[in-house]
Protein backbone atom coordinates (compact mmCIF):
# COMPACT_ATOMS: atom_id res chain seq x y z
CA UNK A 1 0.00 0.00 0.00
CA UNK A 2 2.96 2.52 0.96
CA UNK A 3 4.30 2.04 -2.57
CA UNK A 4 1.13 2.76 -3.84
CA UNK A 5 0.90 5.60 -2.05
CA UNK A 6 4.49 6.80 -2.61
CA UNK A 7 3.77 7.07 -6.56
CA UNK A 8 0.69 8.42 -6.81
CA UNK A 9 2.16 11.38 -4.16
CA UNK A 10 5.09 11.75 -6.61
CA UNK A 11 2.91 11.62 -9.81
CA UNK A 12 1.21 14.09 -8.47
CA UNK A 13 4.04 16.12 -7.17
CA UNK A 14 5.04 15.75 -10.61
CA UNK A 15 1.90 16.89 -12.16
CA UNK A 16 2.01 20.04 -10.64
CA UNK A 17 5.61 21.08 -11.18
CA UNK A 18 4.32 20.50 -15.10
CA UNK A 19 1.56 23.20 -14.02
CA UNK A 20 0.86 24.29 -17.71
CA UNK A 21 0.58 20.75 -19.06
CA UNK A 22 -1.42 19.49 -15.85
CA UNK A 23 -3.97 22.74 -16.71
CA UNK A 24 -4.59 21.57 -20.34
CA UNK A 25 -7.65 19.45 -19.72
CA UNK A 26 -9.35 22.14 -18.00
CA UNK A 27 -8.21 25.07 -20.73
CA UNK A 28 -9.17 22.88 -23.55
CA UNK A 29 -12.93 22.15 -21.62
CA UNK A 30 -13.67 25.49 -21.27
CA UNK A 31 -12.09 26.65 -24.90
CA UNK A 32 -14.55 24.49 -26.07
CA UNK A 33 -16.83 25.88 -24.59
CA UNK A 34 -16.49 29.34 -25.38
CA UNK A 35 -15.46 29.08 -28.99
CA UNK A 36 -18.59 26.71 -30.49
CA UNK A 37 -21.06 29.35 -29.06
CA UNK A 38 -19.26 31.61 -31.25
CA UNK A 39 -19.12 29.48 -34.16
CA UNK A 40 -23.37 27.67 -33.66
CA UNK A 41 -24.41 31.41 -32.46
CA UNK A 42 -25.33 32.20 -28.81
CA UNK A 43 -29.48 31.45 -28.76
CA UNK A 44 -29.84 30.01 -25.40
CA UNK A 45 -32.35 27.29 -26.85
CA UNK A 46 -29.59 25.53 -29.00
CA UNK A 47 -27.36 25.93 -26.79
CA UNK A 48 -29.00 24.08 -23.96
CA UNK A 49 -29.41 21.57 -26.56
CA UNK A 50 -26.24 20.50 -27.26
CA UNK A 51 -25.04 21.29 -23.91
CA UNK A 52 -24.67 17.73 -22.60
CA UNK A 53 -23.01 16.73 -25.50
CA UNK A 54 -20.38 19.26 -26.07
CA UNK A 55 -19.48 19.27 -22.07
CA UNK A 56 -19.08 15.72 -22.48
CA UNK A 57 -17.18 15.57 -26.01
CA UNK A 58 -14.88 18.32 -24.22
CA UNK A 59 -14.11 15.84 -21.40
CA UNK A 60 -13.69 12.78 -23.34
CA UNK A 61 -11.06 14.77 -25.70
CA UNK A 62 -9.22 16.45 -22.84
CA UNK A 63 -8.68 13.19 -21.31
CA UNK A 64 -7.36 11.87 -24.40
CA UNK A 65 -4.89 15.02 -24.44
CA UNK A 66 -2.89 13.37 -21.33
CA UNK A 67 -2.75 10.04 -22.34
CA UNK A 68 0.42 10.10 -23.96
CA UNK A 69 2.23 10.84 -20.87
CA UNK A 70 0.70 8.55 -18.79
CA UNK A 71 3.54 5.51 -19.09
CA UNK A 72 5.77 7.15 -21.85
CA UNK A 73 8.05 8.94 -19.70
CA UNK A 74 8.18 6.15 -17.09
CA UNK A 75 9.10 3.99 -19.82
CA UNK A 76 11.83 6.66 -21.28
CA UNK A 77 13.80 7.14 -18.17
CA UNK A 78 14.00 3.66 -16.98
CA UNK A 79 11.41 4.33 -13.95
CA UNK A 80 8.60 2.02 -15.32
CA UNK A 81 11.01 -0.94 -15.17
CA UNK A 82 11.56 -0.47 -11.36
CA UNK A 83 7.85 -1.22 -10.79
CA UNK A 84 8.86 -4.85 -11.44
CA UNK A 85 11.20 -4.89 -8.47
CA UNK A 86 8.75 -3.29 -6.12
CA UNK A 87 7.44 -5.79 -3.10
CA UNK A 88 3.55 -5.12 -4.56
CA UNK A 89 1.98 -6.49 -7.88
CA UNK A 90 2.78 -4.03 -11.06
CA UNK A 91 -1.48 -4.24 -10.63
CA UNK A 92 -1.54 -2.16 -8.06
CA UNK A 93 1.26 0.08 -9.36
CA UNK A 94 -1.10 0.52 -12.53
CA UNK A 95 -3.69 1.08 -10.46
CA UNK A 96 -2.18 4.24 -8.72
CA UNK A 97 -0.88 5.89 -12.07
CA UNK A 98 -4.38 5.45 -13.65
CA UNK A 99 -6.17 7.04 -10.22
CA UNK A 100 -3.60 10.19 -10.41
CA UNK A 101 -4.26 10.53 -13.95
CA UNK A 102 -8.31 10.35 -13.06
CA UNK A 103 -6.84 13.12 -10.26
CA UNK A 104 -5.31 15.52 -12.83
CA UNK A 105 -8.15 15.17 -15.88
CA UNK A 106 -11.10 13.96 -14.52
CA UNK A 107 -11.48 15.71 -11.39
CA UNK A 108 -10.73 19.31 -12.81
CA UNK A 109 -13.64 18.77 -15.42
CA UNK A 110 -15.92 17.51 -12.71
CA UNK A 111 -15.30 20.50 -10.56
CA UNK A 112 -15.54 23.13 -13.37
CA UNK A 113 -18.37 21.20 -15.00
CA UNK A 114 -21.20 23.19 -13.28
CA UNK A 115 -19.97 26.89 -14.55
CA UNK A 116 -19.59 25.65 -18.14
CA UNK A 117 -23.07 24.14 -17.78
CA UNK A 118 -24.03 27.81 -16.70
CA UNK A 119 -22.34 28.82 -19.53
CA UNK A 120 -24.22 27.08 -22.10
CA UNK A 121 -27.88 27.50 -20.27
CA UNK A 122 -28.36 23.76 -19.35
CA UNK A 123 -31.53 23.63 -17.50
CA UNK A 124 -31.06 23.44 -14.12
CA UNK A 125 -33.03 19.87 -13.29
CA UNK A 126 -30.08 18.45 -15.69
CA UNK A 127 -27.12 19.76 -13.73
CA UNK A 128 -27.16 17.33 -10.92
CA UNK A 129 -27.33 14.30 -13.41
CA UNK A 130 -24.35 16.14 -15.51
CA UNK A 131 -22.15 15.65 -12.25
CA UNK A 132 -23.18 12.42 -11.76
CA UNK A 133 -22.43 10.97 -15.42
CA UNK A 134 -19.18 13.05 -15.20
CA UNK A 135 -18.72 11.35 -11.71
CA UNK A 136 -19.56 7.70 -13.17
CA UNK A 137 -18.37 8.67 -16.73
CA UNK A 138 -14.50 9.93 -16.16
CA UNK A 139 -12.77 7.32 -14.37
CA UNK A 140 -14.05 5.00 -17.42
CA UNK A 141 -12.53 7.36 -19.85
CA UNK A 142 -8.86 7.25 -17.67
CA UNK A 143 -9.25 3.94 -17.58
CA UNK A 144 -10.30 2.58 -21.39
CA UNK A 145 -7.57 4.97 -22.07
CA UNK A 146 -5.05 3.84 -19.77
CA UNK A 147 -5.18 0.26 -21.56
CA UNK A 148 -4.48 1.89 -24.67
CA UNK A 149 -1.82 4.09 -23.77
CA UNK A 150 0.00 0.64 -22.19
CA UNK A 151 -0.96 -0.98 -25.62
CA UNK A 152 0.38 1.86 -27.58
CA UNK A 153 3.59 2.06 -25.21
CA UNK A 154 5.79 0.63 -28.32
CA UNK A 155 5.00 2.62 -30.90
CA UNK A 156 6.08 6.09 -32.05
CA UNK A 157 5.14 9.12 -29.87
CA UNK A 158 2.24 10.70 -31.18
CA UNK A 159 0.85 7.44 -33.00
CA UNK A 160 -2.48 8.03 -34.14
CA UNK A 161 -3.47 3.92 -32.69
CA UNK A 162 -4.19 5.47 -29.77
CA UNK A 163 -7.03 7.43 -30.39
CA UNK A 164 -7.96 4.47 -32.89
CA UNK A 165 -8.01 2.32 -30.06
CA UNK A 166 -9.81 4.87 -27.67
CA UNK A 167 -12.66 6.46 -29.33
CA UNK A 168 -15.01 2.57 -29.95
CA UNK A 169 -14.55 1.79 -26.59
CA UNK A 170 -15.89 5.04 -25.13
CA UNK A 171 -18.54 5.36 -27.79
CA UNK A 172 -20.79 3.62 -25.40
CA UNK A 173 -19.78 5.82 -22.24
CA UNK A 174 -20.53 9.06 -24.30
CA UNK A 175 -24.19 7.84 -25.28
CA UNK A 176 -25.19 6.77 -21.97
CA UNK A 177 -24.03 10.06 -20.19
CA UNK A 178 -25.50 12.44 -22.56
CA UNK A 179 -28.62 10.35 -23.29
CA UNK A 180 -29.42 10.68 -19.18
CA UNK A 181 -28.25 14.75 -19.26
CA UNK A 182 -30.89 14.67 -21.89
CA UNK A 183 -33.73 12.73 -20.68
CA UNK A 184 -33.38 14.72 -16.92
CA UNK A 185 -34.13 18.16 -18.94
CA UNK A 186 -37.53 16.41 -20.40
CA UNK A 187 -38.23 15.19 -16.63
CA UNK A 188 -37.50 11.64 -18.09
CA UNK A 189 -36.24 8.86 -15.77
CA UNK A 190 -32.47 8.23 -16.00
CA UNK A 191 -31.43 5.61 -13.89
CA UNK A 192 -31.14 3.28 -16.78
CA UNK A 193 -28.45 5.06 -18.68
CA UNK A 194 -26.50 5.81 -15.45
CA UNK A 195 -26.83 2.19 -13.88
CA UNK A 196 -25.37 1.02 -17.41
CA UNK A 197 -22.71 3.45 -17.27
CA UNK A 198 -21.85 2.27 -13.77
CA UNK A 199 -21.86 -1.61 -15.02
CA UNK A 200 -19.44 -0.04 -17.62
CA UNK A 201 -17.44 1.32 -14.77
CA UNK A 202 -17.22 -2.23 -12.82
CA UNK A 203 -16.12 -3.93 -15.62
CA UNK A 204 -13.52 -1.66 -16.35
CA UNK A 205 -12.48 -1.61 -13.14
CA UNK A 206 -12.20 -5.19 -12.68
CA UNK A 207 -10.55 -5.59 -16.03
CA UNK A 208 -8.56 -2.81 -17.24
CA UNK A 209 -5.43 -2.68 -14.68
CA UNK A 210 -5.16 -6.53 -15.11
CA UNK A 211 -5.08 -6.08 -19.30
CA UNK A 212 -2.18 -3.32 -19.09
CA UNK A 213 -0.31 -4.76 -16.62
CA UNK A 214 0.15 -7.75 -19.37
CA UNK A 215 0.40 -5.13 -21.98
CA UNK A 216 3.31 -2.84 -20.39
CA UNK A 217 5.24 -6.36 -19.66
CA UNK A 218 4.61 -7.23 -23.51
CA UNK A 219 6.21 -3.87 -24.16
CA UNK A 220 9.23 -3.87 -21.58
CA UNK A 221 10.58 -6.86 -23.31
CA UNK B 1 27.10 -18.98 2.65
CA UNK B 2 23.56 -18.50 1.71
CA UNK B 3 21.87 -18.61 -1.56
CA UNK B 4 20.28 -15.21 -2.06
CA UNK B 5 19.15 -15.93 -5.98
CA UNK B 6 19.80 -19.32 -7.52
CA UNK B 7 19.14 -19.32 -12.01
CA UNK B 8 19.44 -22.73 -13.43
CA UNK B 9 19.25 -23.29 -16.61
CA UNK B 10 17.66 -20.00 -17.93
CA UNK B 11 17.36 -18.97 -21.35
CA UNK B 12 15.67 -15.86 -22.72
CA UNK B 13 13.68 -15.73 -26.26
CA UNK B 14 13.63 -12.75 -28.63
CA UNK B 15 11.62 -13.76 -31.57
CA UNK B 16 11.31 -17.37 -31.17
CA UNK B 17 14.96 -17.35 -31.05
CA UNK B 18 17.65 -18.07 -27.77
CA UNK B 19 19.49 -14.47 -26.79
CA UNK B 20 22.28 -16.53 -25.00
CA UNK B 21 23.26 -20.22 -24.08
CA UNK B 22 21.64 -21.61 -20.86
CA UNK B 23 22.95 -20.38 -17.78
CA UNK B 24 23.49 -21.16 -14.22
CA UNK B 25 24.29 -19.13 -12.04
CA UNK B 26 23.95 -18.71 -7.90
CA UNK B 27 24.81 -15.38 -5.91
CA UNK B 28 25.41 -15.56 -2.52
CA UNK B 29 26.02 -13.48 0.32
CA UNK B 30 28.81 -11.43 0.57
CA UNK B 31 29.87 -12.72 -2.68
CA UNK B 32 30.18 -10.56 -6.12
CA UNK B 33 30.10 -11.60 -9.67
CA UNK B 34 31.14 -9.92 -12.47
CA UNK B 35 29.20 -10.81 -16.05
CA UNK B 36 31.62 -10.80 -19.28
CA UNK B 37 30.69 -10.93 -22.10
CA UNK B 38 30.85 -9.35 -25.76
CA UNK B 39 28.33 -6.18 -27.11
CA UNK B 40 25.19 -7.53 -27.67
CA UNK B 41 25.95 -11.03 -25.83
CA UNK B 42 23.14 -10.67 -24.03
CA UNK B 43 24.82 -9.26 -20.56
CA UNK B 44 21.87 -6.73 -19.94
CA UNK B 45 19.37 -9.45 -21.08
CA UNK B 46 20.53 -11.71 -18.48
CA UNK B 47 20.64 -8.98 -15.28
CA UNK B 48 16.93 -8.12 -16.30
CA UNK B 49 15.69 -11.35 -16.13
CA UNK B 50 17.56 -11.60 -12.68
CA UNK B 51 16.18 -8.76 -11.55
CA UNK B 52 12.35 -10.16 -12.91
CA UNK B 53 11.76 -7.58 -14.95
CA UNK B 54 11.72 -10.58 -17.94
CA UNK B 55 10.33 -14.20 -17.75
CA UNK B 56 13.15 -16.49 -18.48
CA UNK B 57 11.85 -18.66 -21.18
CA UNK B 58 13.13 -21.78 -19.57
CA UNK B 59 14.87 -22.83 -16.64
CA UNK B 60 14.12 -21.94 -13.32
CA UNK B 61 14.82 -18.56 -10.94
CA UNK B 62 14.66 -18.67 -7.56
CA UNK B 63 14.80 -14.85 -5.31
CA UNK B 64 15.26 -15.09 -1.26
CA UNK B 65 15.61 -11.66 -1.01
CA UNK B 66 15.06 -8.26 -2.29
CA UNK B 67 16.51 -6.68 -5.45
CA UNK B 68 17.63 -3.79 -6.91
CA UNK B 69 18.14 -2.90 -10.19
CA UNK B 70 20.19 -0.43 -12.08
CA UNK B 71 20.67 -0.51 -16.18
CA UNK B 72 21.03 1.90 -18.81
CA UNK B 73 18.53 4.38 -17.77
CA UNK B 74 18.82 6.26 -15.02
CA UNK B 75 15.12 5.73 -13.54
CA UNK B 76 15.44 9.08 -11.79
CA UNK B 77 12.55 11.80 -12.26
CA UNK B 78 14.68 15.54 -13.70
CA UNK B 79 12.22 17.59 -12.57
CA UNK B 80 12.17 16.35 -8.97
CA UNK B 81 15.44 17.14 -6.74
CA UNK B 82 17.84 14.83 -6.11
CA UNK B 83 16.27 14.51 -2.67
CA UNK B 84 13.25 14.11 -3.74
CA UNK B 85 14.10 11.28 -6.34
CA UNK B 86 15.95 9.22 -3.34
CA UNK B 87 12.85 9.82 -0.50
CA UNK B 88 10.31 8.49 -3.60
CA UNK B 89 13.26 5.48 -3.70
CA UNK B 90 12.69 4.66 0.18
CA UNK B 91 9.12 4.95 0.66
CA UNK B 92 8.78 2.88 -2.44
CA UNK B 93 11.15 0.21 -1.67
CA UNK B 94 10.89 0.51 2.15
CA UNK B 95 13.13 2.85 3.84
CA UNK B 96 16.76 1.85 5.53
CA UNK B 97 19.03 2.83 8.45
CA UNK B 98 20.54 5.54 5.69
CA UNK B 99 18.65 9.00 4.86
CA UNK B 100 19.04 10.95 1.73
CA UNK B 101 20.81 13.64 2.91
CA UNK B 102 23.41 11.16 4.04
CA UNK B 103 23.02 8.80 0.71
CA UNK B 104 24.22 11.42 -1.00
CA UNK B 105 27.14 12.12 1.37
CA UNK B 106 28.27 8.87 0.54
CA UNK B 107 28.41 9.41 -2.83
CA UNK B 108 29.64 12.28 -3.20
CA UNK B 109 27.11 14.06 -4.04
CA UNK B 110 26.62 16.21 -0.52
CA UNK B 111 25.01 19.78 -0.68
CA UNK B 112 23.17 19.23 -4.29
CA UNK B 113 20.00 17.51 -2.46
CA UNK B 114 17.54 20.44 -3.87
CA UNK B 115 19.12 20.49 -7.60
CA UNK B 116 16.91 18.85 -10.09
CA UNK B 117 18.40 15.89 -11.25
CA UNK B 118 17.95 16.58 -14.55
CA UNK B 119 20.60 19.67 -14.02
CA UNK B 120 23.45 16.91 -13.16
CA UNK B 121 26.05 15.37 -14.92
CA UNK B 122 26.02 12.04 -16.85
CA UNK B 123 28.52 11.26 -13.74
CA UNK B 124 26.50 12.92 -11.09
CA UNK B 125 23.54 10.71 -12.28
CA UNK B 126 25.08 7.65 -12.17
CA UNK B 127 26.23 8.35 -8.33
CA UNK B 128 22.73 9.98 -7.70
CA UNK B 129 21.43 6.25 -9.12
CA UNK B 130 23.91 4.54 -6.21
CA UNK B 131 22.89 6.66 -3.76
CA UNK B 132 19.61 4.77 -4.64
CA UNK B 133 20.76 1.91 -3.94
CA UNK B 134 21.55 2.81 -0.41
CA UNK B 135 18.33 3.98 0.49
CA UNK B 136 16.35 1.42 1.16
CA UNK B 137 18.09 -2.29 2.21
CA UNK B 138 17.91 -4.56 -1.13
CA UNK B 139 20.23 -7.30 -0.51
CA UNK B 140 20.39 -8.30 -4.35
CA UNK B 141 22.43 -5.96 -6.45
CA UNK B 142 22.14 -6.04 -10.06
CA UNK B 143 24.42 -3.63 -11.68
CA UNK B 144 23.95 -3.21 -15.45
CA UNK B 145 27.66 -0.98 -16.30
CA UNK B 146 27.99 0.36 -13.25
CA UNK B 147 31.39 1.92 -13.87
CA UNK B 148 29.89 3.89 -17.30
CA UNK B 149 30.53 7.17 -17.53
CA UNK B 150 32.65 7.57 -13.96
CA UNK B 151 35.71 8.73 -13.53
CA UNK B 152 38.53 7.12 -11.81
CA UNK B 153 37.34 8.45 -7.69
CA UNK B 154 33.77 7.70 -9.00
CA UNK B 155 35.10 4.09 -9.74
CA UNK B 156 36.87 3.50 -6.70
CA UNK B 157 33.85 4.75 -5.12
CA UNK B 158 31.22 1.85 -6.65
CA UNK B 159 34.55 -0.25 -5.38
CA UNK B 160 34.03 1.05 -1.75
CA UNK B 161 29.98 0.93 -2.12
CA UNK B 162 30.17 -2.80 -3.46
CA UNK B 163 32.80 -3.93 -0.37
CA UNK B 164 30.37 -1.95 2.47
CA UNK B 165 26.97 -4.07 0.52
CA UNK B 166 29.16 -7.37 0.76
CA UNK B 167 30.33 -6.71 4.05
CA UNK B 168 26.80 -6.53 4.95
CA UNK B 169 25.45 -9.81 3.71
CA UNK B 170 24.34 -8.46 0.58
CA UNK B 171 25.09 -9.85 -2.97
CA UNK B 172 26.09 -8.47 -6.32
CA UNK B 173 25.89 -9.05 -10.09
CA UNK B 174 27.76 -6.39 -12.68
CA UNK B 175 28.33 -6.67 -15.90
CA UNK B 176 31.72 -4.32 -17.27
CA UNK B 177 33.70 -4.52 -20.17
CA UNK B 178 36.53 -1.89 -19.51
CA UNK B 179 36.79 -1.28 -15.57
CA UNK B 180 37.30 -4.60 -13.07
CA UNK B 181 36.44 -3.89 -9.85
CA UNK B 182 38.94 -4.22 -7.36
CA UNK B 183 37.37 -5.93 -4.26
CA UNK B 184 38.71 -6.95 -0.98
CA UNK B 185 36.59 -9.80 -1.09
CA UNK B 186 37.40 -10.68 -4.73
CA UNK B 187 34.47 -11.71 -7.17
CA UNK B 188 33.79 -14.80 -9.92
CA UNK B 189 33.11 -14.41 -13.05
CA UNK B 190 30.67 -15.49 -15.45
CA UNK B 191 30.92 -15.59 -19.15
CA UNK B 192 27.66 -15.11 -20.95
CA UNK B 193 28.04 -16.85 -24.48
CA UNK B 194 25.09 -15.53 -27.31
CA UNK B 195 23.28 -18.48 -28.47
CA UNK B 196 24.33 -20.28 -31.47
CA UNK B 197 21.66 -19.01 -34.28
CA UNK B 198 20.66 -22.22 -36.41
CA UNK B 199 22.02 -21.95 -39.90
CA UNK B 200 19.42 -21.55 -42.74
CA UNK B 201 21.24 -24.39 -45.40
Amino acid sequence: MSAMLALLLRDLRLAIRHGGESLMPLVFLFAVIILVPLGVGPGPNLLAAIAPGMIWVAALLASLLALENLFRPDHEDGTLEQWWLGHLPVTGLVISRLLSHWLVTGVPVILFAPLAAQMLYLPPQSLSVLMISLLIGTPILSLIGGLAAALTLGTNRGSVLLPILVFPLVVPVLIFATGAVAAAADDLPVRANLGLMLALLVLAITLVPLAATAALRLNIE
Amino acid sequence: MSALLQASRVTFQRQGEDVFEATDLTLNAGQATVILGPNGSGKTTLLRLLAGILKPASGTLERSARTAFLGHLPALKGELTCRENLDFLARFHGAGTLNSSKALARVGLAGLGLRPARALSAGQKRRLGLAGLLVSPRPIWLLDEPYASLDDAGCRLVDTLLEGHLADGGTVALSTHQHKPQLAQGFQTLQVSPARRAEVA
